[in-house]
């Protein structure tokens, strides 16, 4: 949503300009809560939505502002869904500690491969992404006396939040905490990509050789935005851990990487809006059409994909933004 | 130590299928950079056929192979020209999603027209049994496909080296932009090259259903494996991915046999340890 910069503008003003919250956002964030009145039957979607609302963001971040592609995202998800899960089962079942236990383990993941994925750009780093993602994969599943396999992980028992609200079966708690928990770090990451060093971000997205030049040092940056989308991601994959208490290889799996993959691009990347925007219209159609067999979703996901590429670069919110400027252009 | 020989050779007839499968990819993307994710696609459209030609028709196994690889070949230009033609200067995130979207769209339209099981195919007596060499047992099957794959693999190399098309490819692939200023019309020499890549694979998919089955996923699982004989490999080279297949065949494989607890950990190991060492593969140059 870059406004288009004013002549004569000072840097700090511009970013001024770029942080001001824009009404049809306040907008979002307040139709955010109609599911609890409108549509309390699909709290447990909204929840669902809420968290893959979140893993979207957490790829949106080095997808569409540093420029890194990766189809093996569920690794840190995955991460932190089976430290969630483990904590739990051996004793420890505190939400919030769990929460920010599960988002350090996928950090310390996330850190430990940025080092790998910072020196590798096109096809070698998909690669990498993939590889990695894969491996975590094989390790979860080789390791079935820890995760539990193929079978999934046992025996998960969350205690109330703040020793209050229990999760309850219409998933109100459910829902409000996965939403909580999505909005913070949707304020922080905002911050984040308006400050300075989101900018450098997308300078790194359109020549990572040339920003070095400009004192921007390309490596450890995206060092560092690899580590937090690996909390991010880590945060969300505690989420669903939590709340649904299961954790299976699913969390881990290719397609979950392929999944919010699509949610952002269906959004439209490098929007911060996009990820979220995707997985609202990713998860409700595909809960409308959970009566069709699986096997034709596929189908229509990838009439989808080939769709977005050639129709819509930009997303659906790239497509709504060209609107509105070619709107403006006419007198 | 027969244990040991008939491990090593099942996985290097395992290497030698995916490097059917795989090395038309490997050219076509070190000649456009275009990450063609649909590969396997074209792979799995050869087995339906063999599949379909043999039940249905009642054609002999060795008959159909040529059409797996004609219709293979021929699907692949009609998508080549269409869709992938307008995004070969486009990001690698584009290529990756359009393609990875017409292989969702393959496996989809696949599990509709021929269901989700897997196809049974009935190979020719000839092709089965074993023979007993000093000890180890060498299934028949496994000796033809390598048969198959060791000739396609000279034809190739042959190709390559020895004619005036072989010639324009190499030349397209280390340096397109030259390639062009010396009147090759790059294009052109990037469809056949297209066309040849996936037909090999839609013949290298037809072979595989006796040794892997053949499902409505086989384009999906199977994406993975080849990319990662791309890139261990290096973009470009047939050599390379000839090795790089045999050494992926091999090790799966052997990791199976040896270490049945490991699954698939050995070769996502071995890629990563690769790349690592090199980014640009075994035998890339860039």
């Amino acid at each position: 949503m870059a406004a288009p910069p004013e002549t004569n503008i000072r840097p700090q003003q511009f970013l001024a300009a770029q942080v001001r919250w824009h009404p049809l956002e306040i907008v979002f964030w307040v139709a955010t809560l109609a599911p609890f009145y409108f549509f309390p039957s699909y709290l447990s979607l909204a929840s669902q939505i809420a968290i893959a609302a979140l893993f979207a963001l957490s790829l949106d971040l080095i997808l569409g502002y540093a420029g890194i592609v990766s189809l093996g995202h569920a690794a840190f998800f995955g991460m932190g869904a089976y430290t969630a899960g483990l904590i739990s089962k051996f004793g420890w079942g505190e939400p919030l500690t769990g929460l920010i236990i599960a988002a350090f383990a996928a950090g310390l993941v996330g850190y430990a491969t940025s080092f790998i994925i910072a020196k590798f750009r096109h096809l070698t780093l998909i690669m990498l992404t993939l590889g990695i993602g894969l491996l975590l994969y094989e390790a979860a599943n080789s390791a079935s006396w820890l995760t539990g396999g193929a079978d999934g992980l046992q025996g998960i028992d969350i205690w109330p939040i703040f020793n209050t609200f229990d999760y309850d079966l219409w998933g109100y708690t459910a829902y409000t905490y996965s939403l909580v928990v999505l909005f913070l770090v949707f304020v922080a990451t905002r911050r984040l990509i308006h400050s300075p060093f989101g900018l450098s971000l997308r300078g790194i997205r359109e020549n990572a050789v040339r920003m070095p030049a400009i004192g921007a040092p390309s490596e450890s940056h995206i060092r560092t935005v690899y580590t937090i989308s690996a909390v991010m991601a880590g945060l969300a994959g505690a989420l669903i851990a939590q709340t649904t208490s299961t954790v299976s290889l699913e969390a881990l799996s290719f397609e979950r990487s392929a999944d919010v993959l699509v949610m952002v691009v269906l959004g439209g990347a490098g929007r911060l809006y996009g990820g979220i925007i995707g997985s609202i219209i990713f998860l409700v159609a595909r809960d409308q059409f959970s009566g069709i067999n699986p096997q034709y979703w596929l189908f229509w996901i990838g009439l989808l994909l080939v769709m977005v590429v050639m129709f819509l670069p930009n997303g659906i919110l790239g497509g709504l933004a060209r609107l509105k400027w070619l709107q403006r252009g006419k007198p | 130590m027969g244990p040991f020989v008939a491990v090593m050779f099942d996985g290097f007839a395992y290497g030698m299928l995916l490097f059917l499968v795989s090395v038309g990819l490997s050219v076509t993307l070190g000649m456009m950079n275009f990450v063609n994710l649909a590969h396997g696609a074209f792979a799995m459209l050869g087995a339906y056929v063999t599949v379909t030609l043999m039940n249905t028709y009642g054609w002999s196994f060795l008959a159909t192979l040529p059409f797996a690889f004609i219709v293979a070949g021929l699907a692949s230009v009609a998508f080549e020209q269409t869709l992938f033609r307008p995004l070969y200067r486009a990001s690698d995130l584009d290529q990756v999603l359009l393609t990875i979207g017409l292989v969702f769209m393959a496996v989809a339209a696949v599990a509709y027209v021929f269901g989700t099981e897997s196809q049974p195919i009935h190979i020719p007596d000839y092709l089965r049994g074993f023979i007993t060499i000093g000890g180890a047992n060498f299934a028949v099957y496994r000796i033809f496909l390598v048969s198959v794959a060791l000739l396609v693999s000279v034809l190739l190399i042959a190709g390559l080296e020895f004619t005036r098309f072989g010639a324009q490819i190499r030349a397209s692939v280390d340096n397109q932009r030259m390639a062009r200023g010396l009147g090759i019309n790059v294009d052109r020499v990037f469809a056949y090259t297209f066309a040849l890549g996936s037909g090999l694979a839609g013949l290298g998919g037809a072979l595989a259903i006796e040794v892997v089955g053949l499902d409505h996923s086989f384009a999906l699982i199977y994406l993975i494996v080849m990319l990662i004989i791309v890139s261990v490999g290096g973009l470009g080279s047939i050599s390379g991915s000839f090795v790089a297949a045999v050494v992926i065949g091999v090790s799966d494989t052997a990791g199976k046999y040896y270490f049945p607890y490991l699954g698939a950990f050995l070769i996502y190991l071995v890629m990563i340890a690769v790349l690592l060492w090199r980014p640009a593969g075994l035998f890339g140059k860039r």
